[in-house]
């Protein structure tokens, strides 16, 4: 475990956390490398919070090890803690305290060298654009002001592993786009971000990508890698007048797994593109629809999700069945 | 391990200071509160009898009834509101409550004091409070039993020529309290009691607000300390609770008049140790509860009526059944009640007082220490 720690920022081997009955982490294992940027996603529940707590020291696993840094998350958390940087999905800063209190406040608390405070001040209200309002109330900050003001107290102390969760929740579109410069940069310098999101376009911007539904691990590696061999079915989209009328018809047919309407097109799972393609215009064409381009795409990150979810669902059904 | 660290405590201290001069509420909580219940309880709570109403039926009027009437209205204790003429008038005065003690002297009162003969006079009372009326009728005994045996000395002195000498005479001294002003006796306590329910109440919502606002779990993931991040939040607190003992002590010396005898370097010292026992158990409260509504509501109740009712300040200890006395040496206030009377009234110091300083330095102690182990950095 050591070795593997060594080269990798966070190590995972089947990490289970229970509470009570419920199983919230499900012997998940994972390596993260060092410099990369993480994307934890899932939909809500799925057990990202309570994997980046355990990380972060803040949960005991009931089961199962891991690394943060090289050290041991059930022994060595106080001195993970000292090099990591953590932002918690609710916001998390003084409200009644100014900008500039809240930076030395956490300023204090992670002992940053006095030689080093007004410096590292300076990064933090020039990273998050906050220089004219360091003496600005935080709760009168817009949100994606906090967010960035939050991630600057976040890494004050030079850490080396980021674990950011949710960090753009209930952030306008804008600002989330401000908000991941900002974490490309960090990652340019060798930070390593942990991040969960469960906002699909903020998961095409991670270098690898672990999927996590209902507590256990669905599917790992790069955004690209998860659209070509991870994805079993194939997309067909179909461009067609009545789209909605289109879709209760094609969602009927044999070997459609799934179909749903984006914008004006319709996609279509199918294990066999080129087999469904014809049958599905003479169909269409005999209900007297007119029908335009029909042809296979790449997947969205999306669609490869809602495919390996699906898969995954009708996988846990089976079993349940088979189990009655 | 990392060690703990004064520079973390100092800036959790910076930090709550900030909170709190920020927040009206706590402000209000820390400074008008106290005065409020200072003023309240300082001015009500007396346990003193004054200027009984009384009302005088005089029958008699003769200079002996007057001479009677006249020694009531002289004493301090009673004030004559009504002079009525029938039971009826005596009757309605009391029901109403404008009178509390009827005095009815009948009419052949005079005539049987002049001829030596035993007189006898009524006096009625409103009974459906007995405290007051067991005191007013002590009261009203006093004049009548003076006034009896200045009669005796009299009639002796004209038959012999010289008056008697009494087979006993009772002189009364009440020590360190020569008026027997209960104002002196409850001031002192009262400080016990509302230093005991404010500190507590302040530092209820601190540890509840961080949980409440998520602003706990982002303190956890850092490298800070229990000890530290409890230290600091005591530290802001401590300091509004010595002011406030400086205004009781002002308000205690300037407004009630009430001297303090004893060492004034010792009051503090030891309402320090007092300060840091019950901050602390705040703060266990706040931990634990972890919602500021519960959190002050069950400060409230955990410390304020077990300081009220079970420290010895309004009631006596040695009257409560036993198990209740014997709970008693639980309560913190019970030590601060029997300190500060005996530090103002009596002038006295550690010499006879330090069980009861000791025992609040172990509690101190104690709450601090649970204080700080309250405090899991986990977050289940």
């Amino acid at each position: 475990m050591t070795d593997a720690a060594g080269s990798y920022a966070v190590t995972l081997r089947n990490l289970e956390r229970r509470f009570g009955e419920f199983v919230a982490v499900n012997r998940i294992s994972l390596d993260v490398r060092q410099g990369e940027i993480f994307g934890f996603l899932g939909p809500n529940g799925a057990g990202k919070s309570t994997t980046i707590r355990m990380l972060c020291g803040l949960l005991e696993p009931s089961s199962g090890e891991g690394t943060v840094a090289g050290l041991d998350i059930r022994t060595q958390r106080e001195e993970i803690k000292r090099r990591i940087g953590y932002m918690s999905q609710k916001f998390s800063l003084y409200d009644d305290l100014t900008v500039e209190e809240n930076i030395d406040f956490f300023s204090g608390i992670y002992r940053v060298p006095r030689e080093k405070k007004a410096a590292r001040k300076d990064w933090v209200l020039d990273m998050a654009n906050l220089q004219e309002h360091r003496h600005t109330r935080t709760g009168l900050l817009p949100a994606g002001w906090k967010q960035r003001l939050s991630l600057g107290c976040a890494l004050l102390h030079e850490p080396r592993i980021l674990f950011l969760d949710e960090p753009t929740s209930g952030v306008d579109p804008l600002s989330r786009r401000t908000f991941w410069d900002l974490i490309y940069e960090m990652a340019s310098q060798g930070v390593t971000v942990f991040v969960t999101t469960h906002y699909m376009e903020e998961a095409e911007y991670c270098d690898r990508l672990a999927l996590i539904y209902r507590g256990e691990l669905v599917a790992l590696g790069t955004p690209s890698d998860m659209k070509g061999s991870l994805m079993a079915d194939q997309v067909l989209s179909v461009s067609c007048e009545r789209p909605h009328e289109a879709l209760g018809v094609a969602a009927g047919l044999e070997g459609v797994r799934d179909a749903a309407l984006f914008g004006r097109d319709i996609h279509l799972m199918t294990e066999d593109a080129g087999d469904l393609a014809p049958r599905l215009r003479q169909v269409l064409e005999a209900r007297g629809f007119q029908v335009g381009t029909m042809e296979p795409i790449t997947p969205s990150l999306e669609d490869v999700f809602v495919s390996l979810i699906e898969a995954r669902d009708r996988a846990d059904g089976s079993q349940q069945e088979f189990k009655a | 391990m990392s060690g703990f660290r004064f520079s973390r405590l100092r800036a959790v201290a910076h930090k709550e200071f900030i909170h709190v001069f920020r927040d009206p509420r706590a402000l209000g909580i820390a400074i008008v509160l106290p005065m409020i219940m200072l003023m309240i309880f300082g001015y009500a709570l007396t346990m003193d009898l004054d200027r009984v109403p009384l009302a005088v039926w005089d029958q008699s009027r003769t200079p002996q009834s007057r001479e009677l009437v006249s020694r009531f209205e002289g004493s301090r204790y009673f004030s004559l509101v009504a002079s009525p003429d029938t039971y009826r008038d005596v009757e309605e005065g009391i029901v109403t409550g404008r009178v509390m003690v009827a005095l009815v002297i009948p009419v052949e009162f005079g005539r049987q004091v002049a001829s030596g003969r035993k007189a006898q006079v009524q006096v009625l009372t409103d009974g459906s409070d007995a405290n007051t009326t067991t005191l007013a009728l002590a009261y009203a005994d006093a004049v009548v039993k003076t006034y009896s045996q200045e009669i005796l000395v009299e009639k002796v002195r004209r038959l012999t020529g010289r008056p008697p000498a009494l087979p006993l005479d009772l002189r009364f001294r009440a020590w360190f309290n020569t008026d027997m002003e209960s104002r002196i006796f409850i001031v002192p306590g009262l400080i016990a009691v509302i230093m005991m329910l404010i500190a507590a109440l302040l530092t209820s919502l601190t540890v509840a607000r961080e949980w409440e606002t998520g602003t706990m779990e982002q303190l956890i993931s850092t490298p800070l300390r229990g000890s530290e991040l409890i230290l600091g939040k005591l530290a802001p607190y401590f300091a509004i609770g010595m002011v406030d003992m400086l205004l009781s002590v002002l308000a205690g010396r300037f407004l009630f008049d009430v001297p303090l005898r004893g060492s004034l370097l010792l009051l503090f010292g030891v309402s320090a140790v007092y300060l840091v026992g019950a901050l602390s158990l705040g703060i266990l409260i706040s931990a634990k509860a972890k919602s500021q509504l519960l959190a002050s509501q069950f400060a409230f109740v955990a410390t304020f009526l077990p300081a009220f009712m079970l420290s010895g300040f309004m009631f006596d200890i040695k009257n409560m059944p036993p198990a209740l006395q014997a709970f008693t040496y639980l309560i913190p206030a019970r030590y601060f009640v029997v300190f500060l009377r005996g530090l103002y009234l009596k002038g006295t110091g550690l010499a006879e007082l330090w069980p009861q300083g000791l025992l609040m330095a172990v509690f101190g102690a104690a709450m601090l220490i649970l204080a700080i182990r309250s405090f899991k950095k986990r977050l289940a």
